[in-house]
């Protein structure tokens, strides 16, 4: 349980790693946002009527072998990005069945009333495969950005809305602060379970309600836990003066440099050439 | 010059608030008087431990020191400041750190540079500036070679050292220690000890060490005892702990080798009173003296 | 009384995140075995695997090589029923506390192992009297209210309430100032004393299993098992570790400080014996040496005032 930093992060001085994190935040929005200015996925039409039509394939082409990139250049392990799609197994099971027997098209197999379709079959995969590569893409920005810089680059994006009274700064600081006691949490978490398992409770059986109830001795020792620690916490940033001046410094400062404008132009290009391909064939 | 801590007539009442009880009783609320009257002076640069049983307003007179709580009545002085105007609560903190009990709920952190740079950020200093205060700060605890780890790899003495770092790197000429070392092992207890120790002599940073260890409050210049919110005892260690009866009465502890010194005179073995027998080095010398 | 063997450790290796970047070997071959209705003390530095062995013992950990056998049977595998014979508290115990009122907070475990209500009530009574705590005052308070001594020993009333055969506490007085400390294993002890149950001490300092709450107690553990960096390094009666002074040079044992006082006076040359316990007995052991005539014993210590207090 003694994970180096908390969620995905795994150092390495890959030039995505260097990036600056508002560069990857904006990039990491972008990209995302993307595939839904792409067409609606309907890989049949390619597949019967070749590829051309307006269908989105080469749309799509284009963003994945750009992530693809991405992620070959930011040396992150192809086994750590496949994982993280391990999280997604019941969306895709559920999306697998609603879009299988409801687009309308070639039966492929019926029970009942229900049928279930080749196209419905090809939507499903395409459906699945658009979030698969929302996910690496988020994932991607998680793996290459320490949570302090993550914690950093947000407050810095959001720090035009201080105009508007945001706390954007005391915002930025419960980020970071979640983030540090994500691993001591886990911990925590861990140590209370094995003393409960030790009192008698079993965690592995018992229907739906006793699972439910069996979290009871573990959620709150935890929640309890969390507000004295909230409470200290307060206090020790009291006594270094938290709230003491109206003009707080950062030690680390955020610099644009060349790697970022080109980072900037890469990406902007690729999502408006993936755009633009579906515009014009 | 002033002394550094000045308190007059201290006084501290704080509304405690008992919630109701399962069984239906309602709940209320009480005063509790947790200091009366303290009167107290602390010099720059003088190293004092503060003792007493539970309850006896040890934390409380802690946190009087850097504003975290206001007197009742009477007065503090902090450098000069008086802790009760509110425009020089950053001042004040500035002067005087603080390192509490828990050495999980002081990092806020995700890495320890950062951490240590919380206070300076706080305070407006400029970026490189801080860079380099809090290179400085790391190095005078030993744990330069640890910057960017994050806290859960830290043990807790090395994150209790982080915590002097970061009153360090905000240039406290004082620290507060509200029983750094209770929830720390052996190791981890005697590097914060050392750490004390060094930055006291060679820095002159102020310390007030609040303890259950008499181990440690013998390492002081000075011992004060407190008891149901006064002050009773005040002086050197070895005048302070020859009053065994009177520390007994308090229920506390008398270090070991003071008690084995005790017996000893009474015993008839002839060991000298000044210096005052504390450690261990001490009696050893005076045992291998008295041997004719 | 009979040596009769009911924990059995044998080979214990215990590997922590096995092929990820993370791994870390926490037991190495330990071979350890406790006799029943005995005490015993478990010493290492942080990091030693010595809370890793404790969780072995009470059966929450799979062995990654090797056995822990309790009665013959692996503890780790077998029906919970089995397991449940070890009661285990960790550091800081009272953080498990979840229930509304002290009542149901001890019987949770009683409760677990299906008991009927009847049994359960007694048993309840019968844990807080033995934490000193009045069943009739306590029971329906808010545990959330008490006082942090008093959630402690809730916490522990809450275990010893299973009526396990061992009890294994990991670092019980952790936290405490020295009285409440002395009182509670003063109290610790007393459950040994009157159920007869195998008591398993964690501890990070000597200093915590050494210290004798009142004359007659002797001891709080008879024997002494040091880990370090994974592996056992001593195993032994506690007496004869103490004067062993090579194996605690070897070892880097942080001691007590009247035990300090006796190996530095070795150390001068004074033939002093090392295997004292108490404040007590090192200076009528150097009164001895030294020629004086010591009165009949020495002023007793406080035992009396420290079990009330605690």
């Amino acid at each position: 349980m003694n994970q180096f930093f908390p969620g995905l992060y795994l150092p390495s001085d890959s030039p995505v790693h260097r990036l600056d994190p508002r560069v990857k935040m904006s990039a990491v929005l972008l990209l995302m946002m993307a595939p839904f200015a792409l067409p609606y996925p309907e890989p049949v039409l390619s597949v019967v009527e070749g590829p051309g039509r307006r269908d989105g394939f080469w749309g799509y082409l284009l963003l994945s072998a750009f992530v693809a990139l991405v992620s070959v250049v930011s040396r992150v392990p192809l086994l750590a990005l496949l994982r993280t799609l391990r999280n997604l197994f019941w969306i895709g099971f559920f999306m697998f069945f609603l879009y299988i027997f409801t687009t309308p098209g070639q039966p492929l197999a019926a029970w009942g009333g229900i049928t279930a379709t080749w196209e419905g079959l090809l939507a499903a995969g395409a459906q699945i495969y658009r979030l698969c590569l929302l996910v690496v893409t988020a994932s991607l920005l998680t793996f290459t950005t320490s949570p302090v810089q993550l914690s950093h680059g947000l407050e810095a994006l959001l720090a035009p809305l201080e105009g508007l009274k945001l706390p954007v700064r005391e915002l930025a600081m419960v980020l970071t602060i979640a983030l540090r006691f994500v691993p001591t949490l886990f911990e925590e978490i861990e140590k209370i379970t094995k003393a409960q398992r030790a009192r008698g409770v079993d965690f592995r059986s018992g229907g739906p309600l006793q699972r439910a109830r069996n979290l009871v001795p573990v959620f709150v020792p935890i929640f309890v836990s969390a507000f004295r620690r909230a409470n200290d916490l307060a206090t020790a940033m009291d006594a270094r003066g938290f709230r003491c001046s109206p003009h707080r410094t950062r030690l680390r400062q955020l610099h644009l440099g060349l790697q970022d404008l080109v980072a900037v132009l890469v990406v902007l290009g690729t999502v408006l050439a993936a755009i633009g391909i579906e515009r014009l064939a | 010059m002033r002394p550094f801590i000045e308190i007059e007539d201290l006084e501290y009442v704080y509304p405690s608030f008992i919630p109701p009880q399962a069984g239906g009783q309602r709940g209320g609320g009480e005063q509790i008087t947790a200091l009366r009257g303290v009167n107290l002076t602390i010099e720059r640069g003088e190293f004092v431990a503060l003792i007493g049983p539970n309850g006896s307003g040890k934390s409380t007179l802690a946190r009087h020191l850097n504003a975290l709580l206001l007197p009742t009545s009477g007065t503090v002085w902090v450098d000069g400041l008086p802790t009760s105007d509110p425009r020089h609560l950053g001042a004040i903190r500035q002067k005087v750190g603080m390192v509490f009990q828990n050495p999980d709920n002081q990092i806020i952190a995700t890495t320890l540079e950062e951490d240590v740079a919380f206070g300076p950020e706080n305070l407006g200093i400029p970026p490189d500036e801080i860079r380099q205060r809090v290179e400085a700060a790391l190095a005078a605890v030993d744990l330069l070679d640890y910057r960017l780890h994050p806290p859960q790899m830290l043990s807790g003495g090395q994150k209790q050292r982080a915590a002097i770092a970061g009153a360090l790197a905000a240039r406290s000429s004082c620290i507060a220690f509200d029983e750094p070392t209770s929830m720390l092992d052996p190791l981890g207890r005697r590097q914060v000890m050392d750490t004390i120790r060094h930055l006291n002599a060679t820095e002159g940073l102020t310390i007030l060490l609040i303890t259950h260890s008499m181990s440690e409050a013998v390492l002081a210049q000075r011992v004060l005892v407190m008891d149901a919110g006064q002050i009773v005892l005040d002086g050197p260690p070895g005048q302070v702990f020859s009053q065994m009866e009177r520390l007994r009465g308090l229920g506390l502890d008398v270090p070991p080798i003071v008690e084995i010194a005790h017996w000893l005179r009474g015993w008839g073995m002839d060991l000298n009173n000044e210096p005052p027998i504390l450690t261990v080095e001490q009696m050893v010398e005076a045992l291998c003296n008295n041997e004719l | 009384m009979q040596q009769r063997t009911l924990i059995q450790v044998e080979d214990l290796t215990h590997v922590y995140a096995p092929g990820t970047p993370f791994e870390r070997v926490a037991l190495r071959q330990v071979n350890l075995q406790i006799a029943a209705g005995k005490r015993v003390g478990i010493l290492g530095p942080t990091g030693s695997g010595k809370s890793t062995l404790a969780q072995h013992l009470a059966g929450l950990l799979k062995p990654t090589v090797g056995h822990v056998l309790l009665d013959g049977v692996p503890v780790h595998s077998a029906p919970r029923d089995h397991r449940l014979q070890v009661g285990i508290a960790f550091q800081y115990p009272e953080d498990q506390i979840f229930e509304q009122t002290v009542f149901r907070e001890v019987a949770f475990g009683p409760r677990n192992l299906g008991l009927d209500e009847a049994e359960v009530t007694a048993r309840v009574r019968w844990a807080l009297e033995m934490a000193g705590l009045d069943p009739e005052t306590m029971s329906q308070r808010m545990p959330f209210t008490l006082s942090g001594g008093e959630m402690r020993r809730v916490a522990l009333a809450g275990i010893l309430a299973l009526r396990p055969r061992v009890l294994i506490l990991d670092e019980p007085t952790a936290g405490q100032d020295p009285q409440s400390r002395r009182g509670l294993l003063a109290r610790i002890l007393a459950w040994q004393e009157e159920t007869g149950l195998t008591l398993v001490i964690i501890s990070h300092a000597l200093e915590e299993l050494v210290l004798s709450p009142a004359e007659g107690l002797g001891q709080a553990v008879e024997r002494l098992v040091i880990l370090k960096e994974g592996q056992v390094v001593a195993n032994g009666p506690t007496r004869h570790i103490l004067s062993d002074d090579a194996l605690l040079n070897a070892i880097g044992l942080e001691v007590p400080e009247h035990v300090k006082l006796l190996r530095a006076l070795r150390q001068r040359g004074r033939k002093v014996r090392t295997d004292l316990v108490s404040a007590a007995e090192v200076a009528t052991e150097i009164a001895h040496i030294w020629g004086l005539t010591p009165p009949p014993s020495p002023s007793p210590r406080r035992g009396g005032e420290e079990e009330r207090r605690a």
